[in-house]
């Protein structure tokens, strides 16, 4: 069962390096602002499977639980400045 | 089984660290330093350290990003794009010497969960062995941060309250 984790485990590290081309080469900010948001959902993913593959899931799960919330603030003020400051 | 996740996500956090230097924007290097957080706080989840990682997912990822945007917002004009001049000659000299004596130093060092390191033998098994009965915490971390070291932990606690005021003064809006 844990090298079914650990495949999982790669798959979403190769997975990530796809968001990750988009937040380098997005043309816009916007582009960078999803791929930002897609790469900390996938992270979220990652820490509870990494709990669950270590078998210490309620720590993993604070974690995940604060990235969540933060990940929230975080585009919340990406967005207000966008909205403030205009379109680059 | 434990590196042979940590090569790809340690070669992410290059990727991201290259691309916050490289980029020409300071609205996708602060977006970019975000995503640096991020995996560095799952590298520290994936090694066991998981206080550390919440600190880095709560203070790197979130509050540094929110912080520079405000810093921009307060500071920056409109157009964030900027030019910047190519690297000296001595940058590219030295810090790639620098990074190779690095490695060389880090091949003395212990490997990661050795018994017998000489942080696991010294003082560690102590505070495992004994912080229950002295401190009657049933967190060793917590035992350490709150009881041994707590004048410690207060002052720096009085030094980050200080530093929050003074950002909270700095990035106020003014009024009207």
């Amino acid at each position: 069962m844990t090298t079914f984790f650990f495949f999982i485990l790669v798959l979403l590290t190769v997975l990530i390096g796809a968001y990750l081309y988009r937040v380098l080469q997005g043309p816009t900010i916007f582009d960078r602002v999803l791929g930002l948001n897609g790469i900390s959902t996938k992270a979220i993913i990652l820490l509870v499977v990494i709990g669950v593959y270590f078998e210490r899931v309620d720590m993993f799960i604070d974690i995940s639980t604060g990235y969540a919330l933060l990940n929230l603030v975080g585009a919340l003020a990406v967005a207000k400045y966008l909205e403030q400051k205009g379109l680059p | 089984m434990i590196f042979s996740l940590q090569i790809p996500l340690l070669l992410l956090l290059l990727v991201t660290a290259a691309g916050a230097i490289m980029v020409k924007d300071l609205m996708s290097a602060v977006l970019l330093l975000g995503t640096y957080s991020f995996f560095l706080s799952v590298v520290w989840g994936w090694l066991g350290a998981v206080d550390v990682a919440f600190v880095e997912a709560v203070v790197g990822a979130g509050l540094a990003t929110v912080l520079f945007l405000l810093t921009l917002f307060g500071t920056a004009p409109k157009d964030t794009r900027f030019r910047r001049p190519p690297p000296s000659l001595a940058v590219l000299i030295v810090f790639p010497l620098l990074g190779l004596l690095l490695l060389y130093a880090a091949k003395d060092l212990p490997e990661f969960g050795d018994p017998n390191s000489p942080a696991s033998v010294h003082i560690s098994p102590i505070y495992l062995e004994q912080s229950y009965q002295e401190t009657h915490t049933p967190n060793v971390v917590t035992s350490v941060l709150m009881d041994y070291r707590s004048l410690d932990t207060m002052v720096e606690t009085v030094v980050i309250f200080s530093a929050g005021i003074a950002c909270a003064l700095l990035l106020r809006r003014h009024s009207k």
